[in-house]
């Protein structure tokens, strides 16, 4: 032992006080063994030697003589040399062996260290703003504590479990993008996709009353969404208006149901985000949108005709009634003027014939192109076959 | 080191001994398990038994006494669990089909039983599923399939739940609540209902259209009354007169120059000297 503390110097030291209760003992120990390893490490030759057997007999048991505890103790040393003694054959191995030794007094340290690091890990939580945490005394729920800093007891009596509580959890349904096609109360069926916000109300609940609360909000919202559409129409499912009445809907039940089970859990949202009707009657639900449009450009035509029409009656019954008062002002004179001037106009435009009464006229018959005057303006005549009638104007 | 070793170790063994002793004869029961002793086969004691509305810290759990060796632990969970139905065909009594997937929930409530007759809430699980499996069928067959689609509000669950918790009492186990998580047209029905719906649509579509165009009607038709009222209020007020001017109008249309637009041509207009626009032509 002696041999392989002293290249280490300090360690050695390290050791014998780790071994304090060894005392006086150890200590002559090491002063003996202080001898033998100088030349050990300068003159090769003396490792045979050194075969474990002999030299470290030869130098301690000697100066040792004081008590049997020495004695033994030497002998303890022996014991282990001995077992070290496979070290020195092997070259390779040899740098290894001042190790050990360290090893046997460092290792109780480092396992106080790693005990008291354990400890204190284990015993001081920082729990995050949005973090609680459930500490259990020996499996036994003892309390729950708040963010910030809060010291228990060390592992394993009491634990901590530090969940996230306030933030909101997002569940998808589905959660990838295949159709998902749901019943409607009138049969027909609609491609739905929707999210589920929750986060943990009460952590107790949470930790300890569900198998698996992340698996339960899923198979609740899907139990819940398929209820509500189920009394709800497929229009009502696809409008707006419905949507929000079914999101509140789904929201209420997944709580009542959750609350049922103690789970501590609280829903804080349900958000339909598509809902289709199925891709495979897609072209049929696009010829109804079509239809609409139609129908409405229908009814914005009819209503520009109507006002249109509505306008000139308007137009023309004002105008009658304008010519109305003047007439009333004087009738017998407004109407003769307005006869002549018209006539007037009329006879002004056209060529006019006055034509005897019983004489026999011979007019020619116009060409039957009546509506095309600009084709031969002047030429084209039409008979006013029964101007005898007109006098009846009067 | 070795001294502490040496010098104590009667100490250090027994001290070994008493710690693995201790160890072999306390156990910890946390709060989501019951722990049931068993010795030689035969259901002793239970610790941390599920009690309804037991607040968590005033329960059975935490660290217990046992016989190492002379007596086993059981560790059975004391939460929730949920039986998952496979998805099967439920046929209405309208002979409709549906595709049902539904869950149960349940919880262990005498452990001492369950241990007896399952021995794991896997076991449990694995016997109340075919239960499930068949009491859904049986309870909703009684069902129309329009109930079928809304059983969640029906008496449907809540007699299932009995029944499957009559048969989970068996297990120790208590069925806390029964849901139907889906319900699916089978292929063939989904096929006729896309084709229904699809007819639907198209219904929908041609009463829109006939609308569209009975709204345009209607419109154009009042639009039409409302002018021939405005006619009527402004020309009844003196029919004659309303006969002269249309006629002076109407003179003034047809034989006039006509419009730029759309210009009359000339005629030839043959007048008898008895016209009365030719009275004065004759006698002053």
């Amino acid at each position: 032992m002696a041999g392989r503390n002293s290249p280490w110097g300090g360690g050695g030291d390290d050791g014998r006080g780790e071994d304090g209760s060894g005392g006086e003992g150890s200590d002559g120990a090491d002063a003996s063994g202080g001898q033998p390893e100088e030349p050990q490490s300068e003159t090769p030759e003396r490792k045979g030697p050194r075969n474990p057997w002999l030299p470290s007999g030869d130098g301690t048991p000697p100066r040792r003589s004081a008590s049997i505890e020495d004695i033994f103790r030497g002998r303890g040393e022996q014991r282990r040399t001995g077992g070290g003694g496979g070290g020195p054959r092997m070259p390779g191995g040899f740098p290894n062996l001042p190790r050990r030794p360290d090893g046997k007094s460092w290792l109780p340290l480092g396992i106080g260290a790693a005990v008291l690091v354990v400890l204190g890990f284990s015993s001081v939580h920082m729990l995050g703003p949005k973090e609680q945490g459930v500490v259990t005394t020996l499996g036994k729920y003892s309390r729950t504590v708040d963010s910030g800093v809060s010291v228990t007891l060390p592992w394993p009596i009491e634990q901590v479990k530090v969940v996230d509580t306030s933030s909101f959890k997002v569940v998808m349904i589905p959660d990838n993008e295949n159709e998902k096609l749901m019943l409607t109360s009138d049969k027909s069926l609609v491609d739905l996709s929707y999210l589920v916000r929750w986060n943990i109300k009460g952590l107790k609940d949470y930790t300890f009353r569900l198998a698996d609360p992340d698996e339960t909000v899923q198979e609740v919202a899907e139990a819940a969404m398929r209820a509500s559409i189920a009394q709800v129409s497929l229009g009502q499912a696809l409008s707006g208006a419905g949507r929000a009445q079914v999101e509140q809907d789904v929201g209420e039940r997944m709580q009542r149901i959750l609350d049922f089970y103690r789970s501590g859990i609280a829903i804080q949202g349900v958000e339909i985000k598509k809902a289709d009707p199925p891709a495979k009657t897609k072209g049929a639900f696009d010829n109804v949108n079509v239809a609409q449009q139609e129908a409405e450009r229908d009814r914005s035509q009819a209503r520009a005709a109507a006002q249109q029409v509505i306008a000139r009656a308007q137009g023309e019954a004002t105008a009658f009634d304008k010519v109305y008062e003047e007439y009333k002002l004087a009738p017998d004179v407004t109407k003769r003027r307005m006869y002549y001037e018209t006539m007037e106009r009329v006879l002004s435009d056209n060529d006019t014939v006055v034509g005897e009464k019983g004489a026999n006229t011979v007019l020619p018959l116009p060409p039957m192109q009546r509506r095309a005057p600009v084709a031969a303006p002047g030429d084209i005549s039409v008979s006013a076959p029964s101007a005898s009638d007109s006098a009846g104007a009067q | 080191m070795m001294s502490l070793w040496h010098d104590y170790k009667a100490a250090w063994i027994a001290a070994g001994v008493v710690a693995v002793g201790l160890m072999m004869s306390t156990i910890v029961v946390s709060e989501d398990e019951q722990a049931v002793v068993v010795q030689t086969g035969r259901p002793v004691r239970v610790y941390n038994p599920y009690v309804a509305n037991a607040d968590y810290g005033q329960t059975g759990a935490g660290v217990h006494w046992r016989i190492p060796l002379i007596e086993q632990v059981i560790r059975i969970d004391k939460r929730l669990l949920s039986v998952d139905m496979q998805q099967q065909q439920v046929l209405s009594t309208d002979q409709q089909r549906l595709n049902v997937d539904a869950y149960a929930r349940y919880r262990i409530v005498d452990p001492v039983k369950m241990v007896r007759s399952a021995g794991t809430t896997e076991r449990v699980t694995q016997q109340l599923e075919p239960i499930l499996s068949s009491v859904v069928r049986q309870e909703l067959g009684k069902r129309t399939f329009q109930s079928l689609l809304t059983a969640e509000r029906g008496a449907a669950m809540e007699n299932i739940r009995k029944l499957l918790d009559r048969e989970a009492a068996e297990y120790g186990a208590q069925v806390v609540d029964v849901r139907i998580k889906r319900a699916d047209l089978p292929e063939g029905a989904l096929a006729a209902a896309f084709v229904r719906m699809e007819a639907g649509r198209q219904e929908e579509a041609k009463t829109i259209t006939a609308q569209g165009q009975r709204d345009a009607q209607i419109i154009r038709a009042e639009a039409d009354a409302q002018a021939a009222k405005i006619y009527a209020d402004s020309f009844g007020k003196d029919a004659q007169f309303y006969d002269f001017y249309r006629a002076m109008q109407s003179y003034s249309v047809s034989f006039g120059k006509g419009t730029p637009e759309s210009p009359n041509g000339a005629k030839t207009i043959l007048l008898s000297p008895d016209n009365a626009y030719l009275n004065h032509f004759r006698e002053p």
